[in-house]
Formats: structure tokens, sequence, C-alpha cells
């Protein structure tokens, strides 16, 4: 035997399930009146300094099949990279935003700003990115990962540095499509695979 | 000044053991099968992305958020079923509460049917159960909800599934990087050990921290039963060995 140690383990997870609505945007599932409105609407207020975007796209299966019960959820700096909490960070920029696939078409929209750099490890800079979560039934364990813009330098980015099949860099990189606009298609499986983040 | 300076450092998240969690993938879950990774994960430190994340005020939640009896009517009559107390604490991987961190619930009603539009179940919906609550851990780590025992469900799966007694959660901790979703299953259900979700959990000790026991001592007589649920979200590793650049 030998000393016990005391730390704690992480409780596990378990799927969101098909019903992740109802906890997280009620409203969205037409549960109506519990809360005023749900959480996270908006991950930018009006006046929010830096370049306006919309970020839109769709999570598929390993079938190509296109989710509609996906939720996702973002985080992200301000336009000059300061996270919310941190000193300076700009105040109309609250950073998170819930989401979820249409119940028809499976497309999701993110509206927000760019973010700008932020620091890595070891006096690296992180291109500008926004970090993202996805649960949906058959989801056991929440997905992590990463939008990034191909109108920036990546160059130097220490996560994109780090996916050593160099094609799949493109799975994290939303591509534009307009003025401000951006499309970024999440597949959780097979051909064109999303590189997801255990970070 | 020196641009790297030996610091107390209290950052960097404890890597995800995923031996403790589901596989990704469990053919007796069929969703599973085409909705998970066949690449591995790309593991890496975590950063300030991960280390950051919102926060949330007492401004946000309402007098009746954390009771799912009464929020759906707002007050003006209760929810069917068993009434409960189901409470607990928030911690980290270090035993350290964690405070002031949002926490959600969801669940079925009484007869295991849920308020939503993709819920086709026939047992009937109850007028006054909208099924979502939410609360701010105390400066302890402490929650609690005032609910109803949700009803087990049949869903389609393989020929006969159903899903023993549940309510999820959702936590936030202080990071992105510590985001949870699970669920909660009550003490002598004899439907969690027929149930394939549970089972994409391998690690049976681990399985068992999802079920939460009865709590007479916080129940109230003649008004409510009491379970405990207790949540571990991951930690940040604890080093006075760390060189990092300086105001990080
Ligand atoms: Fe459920």
């Amino acid at each position: 035997m030998v000393q016990k140690l005391d730390t704690l383990t992480e409780t596990p997870s378990q799927t969101a399930g098909p019903y992740v609505h109802i906890g997280c945007i009620p409203s969205f599932a037409g549960v109506e009146g519990v809360y005023p409105e749900d959480l996270g609407l908006r991950a930018v207020e009006q006046g929010a300094k830096g370049e306006t975007i919309t970020i839109t796209g769709s999570v598929h299966d390993g079938t190509g099949w296109t989710l509609r019960d996906a939720m996702l959820e973002s985080w992200q700096a301000d336009a000059v990279g300061l996270y919310p909490g941190q000193d300076g960070a700009d105040p109309k920029v609250n950073g998170f935003c819930r989401f979820a696939a249409d119940k028809d078409s499976g497309e999701f929209t993110l509206q927000t700003i760019k973010p700008g750099a932020v620091p890595g490890p070891d006096g690296t800079w992180q291109a500008p990115h926004i970090a993202l979560w996805i649960v949906a039934r058959g989801i056991n364990t929440g997905l992590q990962t990463r939008i990034y813009f191909e109108d920036e330098d990546n160059s130097a980015d220490p996560l994109l540095a780090r996916i050593e099949q160099r094609p799949r860099v493109e799975t994290l990189i939303a591509k534009k499509t307009g003025d401000g606009q951006y499309r970024f298609d999440i597949r959780l499986q097979g051909d064109g695979e999303t590189v997801f983040l255990d970070i | 000044m020196p641009k790297w300076m030996p610091r107390m450092t209290d950052a960097r998240l404890i890597p995800r053991d995923r031996s403790a969690h589901p596989v990704p993938r469990d053919p007796d879950y069929k969703t599973s099968v085409a909705r998970s990774p066949n690449l591995p994960l790309l593991s890496m430190p975590s950063t300030l992305t991960e280390e950051t994340g919102p926060v949330f005020g007492h401004g946000l939640i309402g007098a009746l958020d954390n009771n799912l009896i009464l929020n759906f009517s707002q007050g003006a009559a209760p929810a069917i079923g068993e009434r409960i107390l189901l409470h607990g604490r928030v911690m980290d991987e270090n035993a350290r509460p964690v405070p002031n961190t949002l926490v959600e619930i969801w669940q079925a009603n009484a007869g295991g049917r849920y308020r939503h539009v993709k819920d086709t179940y026939f047992a009937p919906l109850d007028p006054n159960f909208g099924g979502c609550g939410r609360t701010l851990t105390d400066e302890n780590g402490q929650y609690q909800f005032l609910t109803i025992r949700p009803g087990a469900y049949p869903w389609p799966n393989r020929g006969n599934d159903w899903r023993p007694m549940h309510v999820h959660y959702s936590i936030f901790g202080q990071g992105f990087g510590q985001r949870l979703i699970t669920q909660c299953y009550f003490e002598g259900d004899p439907l969690i050990d027929r149930c394939p979700i549970v089972a994409t959990i391998k690690d049976r000790s681990q399985i068992d921290r999802l079920v939460a026991p009865l709590d007479m001592a916080r129940a109230k007589p003649m008004d409510f039963l009491a379970y405990k649920f207790d949540i571990v979200l991951r930690g940040r590793r604890q080093t006075m060995f760390e060189n990092r650049p300086e105001g990080m």
C-alpha cells in the first residue's frame, strides 16, 4: 500500500441528449416564461469594438447527414485579444455565446466580432480564434474545437502547428464567403473530419 | 527585470483523464456510432482560452429559478410528482470548492415526458412543469434545487430500452475548459444497470459517482425527500516550478 492522494477524479460526462435545449436554451425549446431570456444569446453587445462578423455552418455526422439537434457554445477574446474579466477588456464583449442547429436545416449562426490574437504558451501568440464546444445526442463527452480565420496569419499559431497531417489544419479555418461573412462546417467523423481537441 | 520569472502558478488545467469518462463510441448506444470522431483528439496544454470562461452574476438568477416545482407556473400551482431536494457541492480535482458557478438542470416530468417538440412519448405533459432550473453555487460550492423526481422513459435505441430516472446537469466552472454536462441518477433504480448510456462509462466506480444517495438528513418531514449529488470539475495544476512570462 502507498499513501493516499488527496486529489479527486473528475465527474464523468454523459451525453447532453436530445433535450439539451430545455435546460440551456429553454425558449428555443418552447419552454417559455421560466427565464426572461435564454442564456448566451449575444456574444457581443451593441458598440463592441472590432470587425463585426457572422459565421454560419452546420454539424455533420459520419454519414454526411446534418445534425438538427446539436447545441454549440463559443468563447472568445475581444478585438485586442483580452478575455472578459481581464483588465482593460471591452465591456461590450460577453465572449460567451450559445446557439443551436436549426431544427429544420441544421444551420447555425454566430454573430460576433473578430477576436484579436491572444498569448499562448512560452511567449508565443495564438492566432485569432474562437473556442467551440459541441454537444448533442450521441456525443458522450462534449467536443472541443476552434474556429480560425482564413484571412488572418495563422502560420505561427502553436495549436495549428501541432497538427501533423497539414491538410487537416483546414478543418479549423473558417472560409470567407463575403464581407464579414464566414463559413465553418464541422464534420464529426470520416472524410474531412474536424480536428477535435483535448486541451 | 528579467522577462521570465519563476512564480507560483495556478493556471494550467489538469489534463482530462479520458478513462474516467464514457467511451466516445459504443455500439449499444446507437447514435454514438456515427457521431464520434474516428481520429484521435489533439492534446495540448491549456491556454488562456481554456483557462478563462464566462462569469455569471447573481442578477441573472430569479427567485424561482432553482424551484422546478413552481418556476414554470411562476408560483401559481405546483408540479405533480414526488417532491425532492437535489443538492450537493461543486469541487475541483484539488478538492477545492468551486464558488459562484452556474449549474443548470433539465429533466422529464413525473411521468417521464419532456416539454420538448421532439418528445412524442404519450405520457402526459404536466401543465405546471417546465423542466429546467438554474442556480449559482455559494462560496462553499454548494447548490440546491427543489424539484420532482423525474419518471423513467422509453427511448428508441435497441428494442426495449428505458432511461433510468435522471436529471441532466450542465456546469461551467471558472474556465471554458472545465465545461461539463452529465446526468444524475437515483440510488436504488434497477434501470441504471440496464441503460446503454450509463454503460458508455466503462469504469464501474465512475458510474457510481453519478448515482445520488438518499439523504434523509436533508429531507424535510412531511414535505420532501433529499438526494445528494456532488460534482468534481477539472482542477488546475499547482506548481512552484514553472516559468511563465510576466503578466500572464
Ligand atoms: Fe433525459
